[in-house]
Protein backbone atom coordinates (compact mmCIF):
# COMPACT_ATOMS: atom_id res chain seq x y z
CA UNK A 1 0.00 0.00 0.00
CA UNK A 2 2.98 2.38 0.83
CA UNK A 3 4.65 1.40 -2.09
CA UNK A 4 1.97 1.98 -4.33
CA UNK A 5 1.54 5.78 -2.74
CA UNK A 6 5.31 6.02 -3.24
CA UNK A 7 4.46 4.93 -7.28
CA UNK A 8 1.55 8.07 -7.42
CA UNK A 9 3.96 11.07 -6.26
CA UNK A 10 7.04 9.92 -7.45
CA UNK A 11 4.88 9.37 -11.14
CA UNK A 12 3.43 13.20 -10.51
CA UNK A 13 7.10 14.51 -9.73
CA UNK A 14 7.36 15.24 -13.12
CA UNK A 15 5.48 18.05 -15.28
CA UNK A 16 5.80 16.26 -18.57
CA UNK A 17 3.75 13.54 -17.10
CA UNK A 18 1.44 15.92 -15.62
CA UNK A 19 1.06 17.34 -18.42
CA UNK A 20 0.22 14.49 -20.24
CA UNK A 21 -2.71 13.92 -17.35
CA UNK A 22 -3.94 17.20 -17.86
CA UNK A 23 -4.30 16.43 -21.34
CA UNK A 24 -6.13 13.27 -20.87
CA UNK A 25 -8.52 15.32 -18.65
CA UNK A 26 -9.02 17.31 -21.74
CA UNK A 27 -9.46 14.62 -24.20
CA UNK A 28 -9.85 11.25 -22.97
CA UNK A 29 -9.33 8.08 -25.31
CA UNK A 30 -6.33 9.52 -27.01
CA UNK A 31 -3.64 7.13 -28.59
CA UNK A 32 -0.06 7.30 -28.04
CA UNK A 33 0.09 9.00 -31.32
CA UNK A 34 -2.27 11.38 -30.53
CA UNK A 35 -0.67 12.40 -27.18
CA UNK A 36 3.01 12.85 -28.47
CA UNK A 37 1.80 15.25 -31.21
CA UNK A 38 -0.61 17.41 -29.35
CA UNK A 39 2.28 17.52 -26.65
CA UNK A 40 5.13 17.85 -29.28
CA UNK A 41 7.14 15.16 -27.64
CA UNK A 42 8.63 11.94 -29.30
CA UNK A 43 6.36 8.61 -29.47
CA UNK A 44 9.17 7.10 -27.50
CA UNK A 45 9.10 9.48 -24.00
CA UNK A 46 5.61 9.75 -24.38
CA UNK A 47 5.62 5.66 -23.94
CA UNK A 48 8.02 5.74 -21.27
CA UNK A 49 6.06 8.31 -18.66
CA UNK A 50 2.88 6.43 -19.93
CA UNK A 51 4.46 3.09 -18.48
CA UNK A 52 5.22 5.28 -15.47
CA UNK A 53 1.89 6.78 -15.39
CA UNK A 54 0.42 3.03 -15.71
CA UNK A 55 2.01 1.34 -13.19
CA UNK A 56 0.91 4.08 -10.28
CA UNK A 57 -2.57 3.41 -11.87
CA UNK A 58 -2.94 7.12 -13.19
CA UNK A 59 -3.69 6.09 -16.32
CA UNK A 60 -6.19 3.86 -17.53
CA UNK A 61 -6.40 2.11 -21.39
CA UNK A 62 -9.00 -0.06 -23.45
CA UNK A 63 -8.09 -1.24 -26.74
CA UNK A 64 -10.32 -0.70 -29.93
CA UNK A 65 -9.18 -2.55 -32.77
CA UNK A 66 -5.56 -1.93 -33.29
CA UNK A 67 -5.45 1.17 -31.32
CA UNK A 68 -4.74 1.52 -27.69
CA UNK A 69 -7.02 4.48 -25.63
CA UNK A 70 -5.61 5.92 -22.77
CA UNK A 71 -7.40 7.59 -19.84
CA UNK A 72 -6.87 9.45 -16.63
CA UNK A 73 -7.63 7.41 -13.84
CA UNK A 74 -8.45 9.62 -10.57
CA UNK A 75 -8.55 7.07 -8.24
CA UNK A 76 -5.60 6.72 -6.65
CA UNK A 77 -5.41 11.07 -6.64
CA UNK A 78 -9.20 10.29 -4.97
CA UNK A 79 -7.39 8.00 -2.34
CA UNK A 80 -4.92 10.83 -1.80
CA UNK A 81 -7.27 13.22 -0.82
CA UNK A 82 -10.00 11.12 0.74
CA UNK A 83 -6.83 10.38 3.18
CA UNK A 84 -5.72 13.64 3.37
CA UNK A 85 -8.35 16.37 2.63
CA UNK A 86 -11.77 14.82 2.90
CA UNK A 87 -11.55 14.13 6.52
CA UNK A 88 -11.01 17.48 7.16
CA UNK A 89 -13.72 18.90 5.53
CA UNK A 90 -17.47 19.15 6.80
CA UNK A 91 -20.23 17.01 5.93
CA UNK A 92 -21.92 18.07 2.84
CA UNK A 93 -24.69 17.34 0.12
CA UNK A 94 -24.55 13.66 -1.13
CA UNK A 95 -23.59 13.94 -4.28
CA UNK A 96 -25.33 11.42 -5.77
CA UNK A 97 -28.36 13.06 -4.22
CA UNK A 98 -27.09 15.91 -6.16
CA UNK A 99 -26.69 13.91 -9.38
CA UNK A 100 -30.31 13.20 -9.27
CA UNK A 101 -31.99 16.49 -8.28
CA UNK A 102 -29.66 17.64 -11.74
CA UNK A 103 -30.73 14.79 -14.11
CA UNK A 104 -34.82 15.77 -12.77
CA UNK A 105 -33.50 19.47 -13.58
CA UNK A 106 -32.56 19.01 -17.00
CA UNK A 107 -35.83 16.61 -17.58
CA UNK A 108 -38.04 19.47 -16.38
CA UNK A 109 -35.71 22.07 -19.18
CA UNK A 110 -36.12 19.54 -21.70
CA UNK B 1 -19.75 5.90 -30.85
CA UNK B 2 -18.33 3.33 -29.18
CA UNK B 3 -15.06 5.00 -27.29
CA UNK B 4 -15.46 5.13 -23.33
CA UNK B 5 -15.77 8.41 -22.22
CA UNK B 6 -14.37 7.20 -18.80
CA UNK B 7 -12.09 4.07 -17.91
CA UNK B 8 -11.72 4.69 -14.32
CA UNK B 9 -9.59 1.15 -12.49
CA UNK B 10 -9.39 0.64 -8.83
CA UNK B 11 -7.05 -2.09 -7.46
CA UNK B 12 -8.81 -4.18 -4.09
CA UNK B 13 -7.34 -6.25 -1.69
CA UNK B 14 -10.58 -8.60 -1.83
CA UNK B 15 -11.92 -11.61 -3.97
CA UNK B 16 -13.58 -11.07 -7.22
CA UNK B 17 -16.56 -12.84 -6.06
CA UNK B 18 -16.53 -9.80 -3.34
CA UNK B 19 -16.66 -7.32 -5.78
CA UNK B 20 -19.43 -8.94 -7.58
CA UNK B 21 -21.69 -9.23 -4.49
CA UNK B 22 -20.80 -5.36 -3.42
CA UNK B 23 -21.84 -4.35 -7.04
CA UNK B 24 -25.24 -6.43 -7.12
CA UNK B 25 -26.29 -7.17 -3.50
CA UNK B 26 -28.57 -4.51 -1.98
CA UNK B 27 -27.67 -4.37 1.30
CA UNK B 28 -24.06 -4.05 0.55
CA UNK B 29 -24.31 -1.44 -2.28
CA UNK B 30 -26.43 0.82 0.01
CA UNK B 31 -23.88 0.48 2.59
CA UNK B 32 -21.17 1.81 0.48
CA UNK B 33 -22.86 3.65 -2.50
CA UNK B 34 -25.77 5.09 -0.54
CA UNK B 35 -28.69 3.18 -2.73
CA UNK B 36 -29.65 -0.12 -3.63
CA UNK B 37 -28.53 -1.78 -6.69
CA UNK B 38 -31.32 -4.21 -7.29
CA UNK B 39 -32.09 -6.85 -9.94
CA UNK B 40 -31.52 -10.68 -10.25
CA UNK B 41 -28.84 -9.40 -12.70
CA UNK B 42 -30.24 -11.96 -15.74
CA UNK B 43 -29.38 -10.98 -18.82
CA UNK B 44 -32.03 -8.52 -20.27
CA UNK B 45 -34.10 -7.78 -16.64
CA UNK B 46 -33.86 -4.83 -15.37
CA UNK B 47 -32.25 -2.94 -12.50
CA UNK B 48 -32.47 -0.03 -10.27
CA UNK B 49 -30.54 2.20 -8.58
CA UNK B 50 -32.72 3.46 -5.65
CA UNK B 51 -33.31 3.88 -1.65
CA UNK B 52 -35.41 0.75 -1.04
CA UNK B 53 -39.08 1.67 -0.96
CA UNK B 54 -38.35 4.54 -3.12
CA UNK B 55 -38.86 5.48 -6.60
CA UNK B 56 -35.98 4.28 -8.30
CA UNK B 57 -33.10 6.94 -9.01
CA UNK B 58 -31.61 5.07 -12.32
CA UNK B 59 -32.94 2.43 -14.33
CA UNK B 60 -31.82 0.51 -16.65
CA UNK B 61 -31.17 -3.18 -18.82
CA UNK B 62 -28.72 -5.76 -17.60
CA UNK B 63 -26.70 -6.57 -21.22
CA UNK B 64 -24.25 -9.02 -19.98
CA UNK B 65 -23.85 -11.04 -16.72
CA UNK B 66 -20.99 -13.21 -16.48
CA UNK B 67 -20.78 -13.68 -12.47
CA UNK B 68 -17.94 -13.07 -10.70
CA UNK B 69 -16.31 -11.20 -14.07
CA UNK B 70 -18.34 -9.02 -15.94
CA UNK B 71 -21.25 -7.10 -15.60
CA UNK B 72 -22.69 -4.24 -18.43
CA UNK B 73 -25.58 -2.11 -17.81
CA UNK B 74 -27.62 0.23 -19.67
CA UNK B 75 -27.85 3.37 -17.37
CA UNK B 76 -30.07 6.17 -17.06
CA UNK B 77 -32.57 8.47 -14.87
CA UNK B 78 -35.98 6.92 -15.10
CA UNK B 79 -37.64 9.56 -17.32
CA UNK B 80 -34.74 9.03 -19.94
CA UNK B 81 -35.18 5.47 -20.07
CA UNK B 82 -37.16 5.41 -23.52
CA UNK B 83 -34.69 7.57 -25.24
CA UNK B 84 -31.68 6.24 -26.85
CA UNK B 85 -29.78 9.50 -26.74
CA UNK B 86 -29.96 9.68 -22.81
CA UNK B 87 -28.85 6.24 -21.77
CA UNK B 88 -25.69 5.62 -21.40
CA UNK B 89 -23.59 2.30 -20.81
CA UNK B 90 -21.99 0.93 -17.69
CA UNK B 91 -19.11 -2.39 -17.90
CA UNK B 92 -17.46 -3.41 -14.56
CA UNK B 93 -14.78 -5.95 -15.61
CA UNK B 94 -13.45 -7.86 -11.98
CA UNK B 95 -9.99 -9.23 -12.86
CA UNK B 96 -8.84 -11.54 -9.82
CA UNK B 97 -4.83 -11.27 -10.00
CA UNK B 98 -3.49 -12.88 -6.97
CA UNK B 99 -4.57 -11.80 -3.40
CA UNK B 100 -5.97 -8.07 -5.44
CA UNK B 101 -8.56 -7.55 -8.04
CA UNK B 102 -8.60 -5.11 -10.74
CA UNK B 103 -11.62 -3.88 -11.13
CA UNK B 104 -12.61 -1.26 -14.22
CA UNK B 105 -15.54 0.62 -14.85
CA UNK B 106 -16.17 1.69 -18.00
CA UNK B 107 -18.46 4.05 -18.64
CA UNK B 108 -19.57 4.72 -22.52
CA UNK B 109 -22.25 6.88 -24.66
CA UNK B 110 -22.15 9.48 -21.78
CA UNK B 111 -24.56 13.15 -22.82
CA UNK B 112 -22.43 16.01 -22.26
CA UNK B 113 -24.79 16.90 -19.67
CA UNK B 114 -23.94 13.55 -18.21
CA UNK B 115 -20.29 13.49 -18.27
CA UNK B 116 -19.52 15.78 -15.66
CA UNK B 117 -21.49 14.28 -13.08
CA UNK B 118 -20.30 11.08 -13.43
CA UNK B 119 -16.98 12.12 -12.99
CA UNK B 120 -17.60 13.33 -9.79
CA UNK B 121 -19.35 10.52 -8.81
CA UNK B 122 -17.20 7.88 -9.60
CA UNK B 123 -14.30 7.95 -7.82
CA UNK B 124 -16.19 8.48 -4.82
CA UNK B 125 -18.03 5.41 -5.47
CA UNK B 126 -14.93 3.36 -6.44
CA UNK B 127 -12.95 4.21 -3.64
CA UNK B 128 -15.73 3.89 -0.99
CA UNK B 129 -15.83 0.39 -2.20
CA UNK B 130 -12.54 -0.32 -1.89
CA UNK B 131 -12.56 0.75 1.86
CA UNK B 132 -15.60 -1.04 2.55
CA UNK B 133 -14.24 -4.66 0.88
CA UNK B 134 -11.06 -3.86 2.30
CA UNK B 135 -11.88 -2.74 5.95
CA UNK B 136 -15.81 -3.52 6.45
CA UNK B 137 -16.55 -0.08 6.68
CA UNK B 138 -16.69 3.46 4.38
CA UNK B 139 -14.68 6.49 4.21
CA UNK B 140 -16.34 9.17 6.45
CA UNK B 141 -17.56 11.57 4.45
CA UNK B 142 -17.36 9.81 1.19
CA UNK B 143 -19.98 11.98 -1.19
CA UNK B 144 -18.54 15.26 0.38
CA UNK B 145 -16.15 18.12 -0.74
CA UNK B 146 -16.43 16.94 -4.60
CA UNK B 147 -18.96 19.81 -5.16
CA UNK B 148 -16.61 22.83 -5.73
Amino acid sequence: MADDTDKVFKALADASRRALLDDLFREPGQTLGALASRLAMTRQAVSQHLTVLEAANLISSVRQGREKLHYLNPIPIHEVHARWIAKFERPRLDALADLKSRLEGEQTDG
Amino acid sequence: MDKPSYVYVSYIATTAQKVWDAITDAEQSAFYWMRSNVSDWKVGSTWEHKFLGKAADLVGTVLESDPPKRLVLTWAGPAHVDNPERVSRVAFDIDQMGDKVRLTMSHTELTPAGLKDVAAAWPAVLSNMKTYLETGGTIPDAFGGIHD
